[in-house]
């Protein structure tokens, strides 16, 4: 027992003394694409969140901070990068408030609409599906980007092309997450594996322990795209994932306000470039989706 | 209401899933902890204290982490290729045990001195005593505290439900994907662990009645 | 008591006991290096997949983690001993109207999973009450109501195992009900529950890591984000590795804290005989809720 107390001593006292020295920047640093100067004198009328914004002279929004290329967290810098972030930084530009005004907030997946309700966030962009259900507690701006679920394996393996190879064959993908509950209702296979994040199953998936990670297309080019070599996204998409920007339930003043920037984003070509800079870089091309208003 | 109606087949599902995690790690700890409290009081001392290194290791180390080990390391040894569900199982029998095997102990102790002395000088060996003599014995100061360690582990298996097994402790990620109220969706959860407690309080407490007054 | 339970071992035992405990070690040892052999094999000690422990931030990001930990650790074990404290008086009270609720609010929490208590103060009194709690509190009154619960039952077992000459004397004295309480059963049940309280700690300790839930960005919480970390080699195992080390050390100092206490109390003269068999049960009753401090959901 003692012995184990010394070694314990030990083992805390050399985590500080690591801390001693060390290197600062990241290995990979990025630096955000599009530099939006803050809009001036903008005013949303009848917007209870911009008023809130303008009171304390800072937009918080509601992001991830785990999935490459959308919305990541470099633990190295401590800096935010990726496409919802870019969309964020944007629309926080066009409110009236430049990136020095913006602080980021993660959110999990299953708190996303309370934390939007309770106005811990002013909106809310992480790969967030847009549908009815979701519709009962929160309102949507957008679309911004219309995913579709696919299949991520590794890269020297042909066996599968899509969804309907997937018979007898391993799939994991995150704990109770739309894309595994519908290959679960398809019966697509019966082999399904659950991890509580992407990068979980991907480490599966890379020590041979399922053969595909299944989720939206944009999720899964980020991963391809850090590991070329190993991993590849196959066959078509098959389903429709509108990814919309969170908003409070009743604020229709700012949903309205949101729509309109990104409507404009879409047509002086803002959205493009901050998409070719961010996922484009995968490889694949995309142009904007419709805007749904209601 | 809703939540549990239209999502009834996951409820299903979920704690169907936990009663077989449940089922499987009770059997499995309660057999590896009965042998580790042999190992704690054997004869031979290098198995003492392995037994006592072990306990002492498990008692203090996150569930989480155990789970963890198997889960992801596990995979690298390449041993042999163990599903998912069996993995968690070993996970939480290796954890329980530590604690299955400190309640057997204490519960060993219980049993006044006179009786082992008095079965050694009968010339019965270790083994011999142990079984026909001090665990008849101990088992009954032993069972209530053994209920309370299983309802543990009851509770437990919620935690596996981020390592791939499906089962109750991951109705709440399904839910919140399919946009149901997370917190009522919850509270069902939490009366279906009550009703599946309930009955093993009663039991525990029935035995600790009935036994507490035979000695 | 172990000791009576074989011979003495004569040589022929003697030279058993030395093949059984080479064996024994033999094996432990090869299961082991095997471990570690294909960790290497395998490549999980290349120090690309190390390397973010270098980073300035990283360390700061951990250090901050453990302080989050720890400071959850520290003021819900506070908090725990009071509340604990204040329902066995309330449970051990002649006044109905004060030990029936006592009873019911002890057995619910310890009935609850900690993680639905956690979400019910997160989520759920921010919608029925309007009141929002932030997630540091959550966690912290979570960790209070289920393990005050269990150190309730505990300082109870404690009183119980008094002997009643203890109390008998101070109402002797002409002391009311609430001083023979307070000044002469609690300060004895506690001094001699001390070793049980603490073990009962590691379970709060252990159990700060269900934060992740709600985003409480404690150890395990940047743990599983590290390993996320793809520019790093996406070290999931590496980070485990160390955040084991870090809880497991924790959760020793704290468990060799108790054993050490439980060792000087046995010499103190000061310590009253208690009742051997009510003092076990306590210890019963902890030792199956720390079987319960699991730690929480996955990295």
């Amino acid at each position: 027992m003692k012995k184990l107390r010394i070694l314990a001593a030990g083992v805390l006292a050399g985590c500080l003394a690591l801390t001693a020295c060390g290197q600062s920047g990241s290995p990979g640093a990025s630096a955000p694409v599009v530099s939006e100067t803050a809009e001036a004198n903008v005013t949303v009328a009848g917007s209870p969140t911009f008023d809130a914004m303008k009171a304390r002279d800072g937009v918080v929004v509601g992001v991830k901070d785990d999935q490459p290329g959308l919305g990541f967290k470099d633990a190295t810098t401590g800096q935010y990068s990726g496409f919802d972030i870019e969309i964020a930084r944007l629309v926080a530009a066009k409110l009236g408030f430049g990136a020095d005004k913006i602080t980021y907030k993660t959110v999990p997946s299953a708190a996303r609409e309370d934390t939007i309700a309770r106005g811990e966030v002013d909106y809310y962009v992480g790969t967030y599906t847009i549908n009815d259900n979701r519709k009962k507690l929160v309102s949507f701006a957008g679309p911004y980007f219309v995913a579709g679920q696919s299949l991520l394996v590794r890269a020297d393996d042909s066996t599968i092309t899509g969804k309907d190879t997937l018979k007898g064959k391993k799939v994991c993908s995150v704990t109770g997450s739309t894309p595994i509950q519908r290959v679960r209702e398809q019966g697509l296979t019966d082999q399904i594996v659950e991890f509580q994040t992407y990068t979980q199953c991907v480490d599966q998936l890379l020590s041979n322990q399922v053969d595909a990670v299944t989720t939206d297309d944009a999720i899964l080019k980020g991963y391809a795209a850090q590991q070329p070599d190993k991993l590849k996204v196959v066959g078509e998409t098959f389903s429709q994932e509108p990814y919309g920007i969170g908003l409070n339930k009743d604020d229709a003043a700012l949903r309205n306000k949101i729509n309109d920037i990104l409507q404009a984003s879409y047509e002086d070509g803002t959205w493009q470039k901050i998409y070719d800079e961010t996922l484009g870089k995968s490889g694949s091309p995309a142009s904007p989706p419709a805007i749904q208003r209601y | 209401m809703n939540v549990l109606f239209d999502n009834l087949s996951l409820y299903g599902n979920g704690f169907l899933g936990t009663i077989k995690l449940f089922l499987v790690a009770a059997v499995g700890s309660l057999i590896l902890g009965t042998v580790l409290a042999g190992a704690r009081v054997s004869p031979v001392p290098v198995l003492r204290s392995f037994g006592t290194l072990y306990v002492n290791t498990i008692r203090n180390t996150p569930l989480t982490l155990v789970l963890f080990f198997f889960a992801f390391a596990y995979p690298r040894l390449e041993i042999a290729d163990v599903s998912f569900f069996w993995r968690a199982c070993i996970g939480l029998i290796l954890y329980t045990a530590a604690f299955v095997c400190e309640v057997v102990r204490s519960g060993v102790n219980t049993v006044p001195v006179g009786q082992a002395e008095a079965s050694r000088a009968l010339g019965f060996t270790f083994g011999q005593t142990m079984t026909e003599v001090v665990m008849p014995q101990a088992i009954r100061s032993v069972v209530p505290p053994l209920t309370n360690v299983q309802i543990a582990l009851l509770k437990n298996t919620t935690i596996a439900a981020g390592f791939s097994v499906l089962e109750a402790g991951g109705i709440y990620a399904n839910l919140s994907e399919r946009g149901y109220n997370v917190f009522v969706g919850l509270l069902w959860v939490a009366l279906g662990f009550l009703v599946l407690v309930l009955p093993l309080t009663l039991l525990q407490r029935n035995l600790d009645r009935r036994w507490s007054t035979a000695r | 008591m172990t000791a009576v339970l074989y011979d003495i071992p004569g040589p022929k035992a003697r030279a058993r006991n030395t093949i059984l405990g080479v064996v024994g070690t033999a094996v432990v040892l090869a299961i082991v290096g095997f471990v570690i052999y294909r960790f290497i094999e395998t490549g999980q000690f290349e120090g690309r997949l190390w390397s973010w422990i270098t980073y300035v931030n990283i360390q700061y990001l951990l250090l901050e983690a453990l302080w989050n930990t720890l400071s959850a650790f520290a003021v819900a074990a506070v908090l725990s001993l009071v509340f604990g404290a204040v329902f066995a008086a309330g449970r051990l009270s002649e006044h109905a109207w004060l030990s029936r609720p006592s009873v019911a609010i002890i057995e619910l929490f310890r009935a609850v999973p900690l993680l639905v208590l956690i979400f019910i103060l997160f989520f759920g009194v921010s919608r029925g009450l309007g009141i929002d709690i932030p997630a540091y509190w959550a966690v912290v009154l979570g960790l209070m109501l289920y393990n005050g619960s269990v150190l309730a039952e505990v300082f109870r077992a404690g009183i119980r195992a008094l002997p009643k000459g203890q109390s008998e004397a101070a109402y002797a004295l002409g002391m009311r009900k609430t001083q023979v309480m307070t000044n002469v059963l609690l300060p004895q049940s506690l001094r001699a529950m001390l070793p049980t309280i603490l073990s009962q700690l590691v379970v709060v300790l252990k159990d700060t890591a269900l934060g992740y839930i709600i985003l409480y960005p404690e150890l395990l919480y940047q743990a599983r984000f590290l390993g996320s970390q793809g520019q790093l080699g996406a070290p999931i195992l590496q980070v485990a590795m160390v955040v084991a080390v870090i809880y497991i050390a924790m959760c020793l100092i704290l468990s060799g804290l108790s054993k050490l206490l439980e060792r000087r109390l046995k010499r103190s003269p000061k310590a009253v005989g208690t009742d051997p068999k009510a003092m076990n049960e306590a210890k019963g009753d902890v030792l199956a809720s720390q079987a319960q401090g699991g730690g929480g959901g996955a990295l």
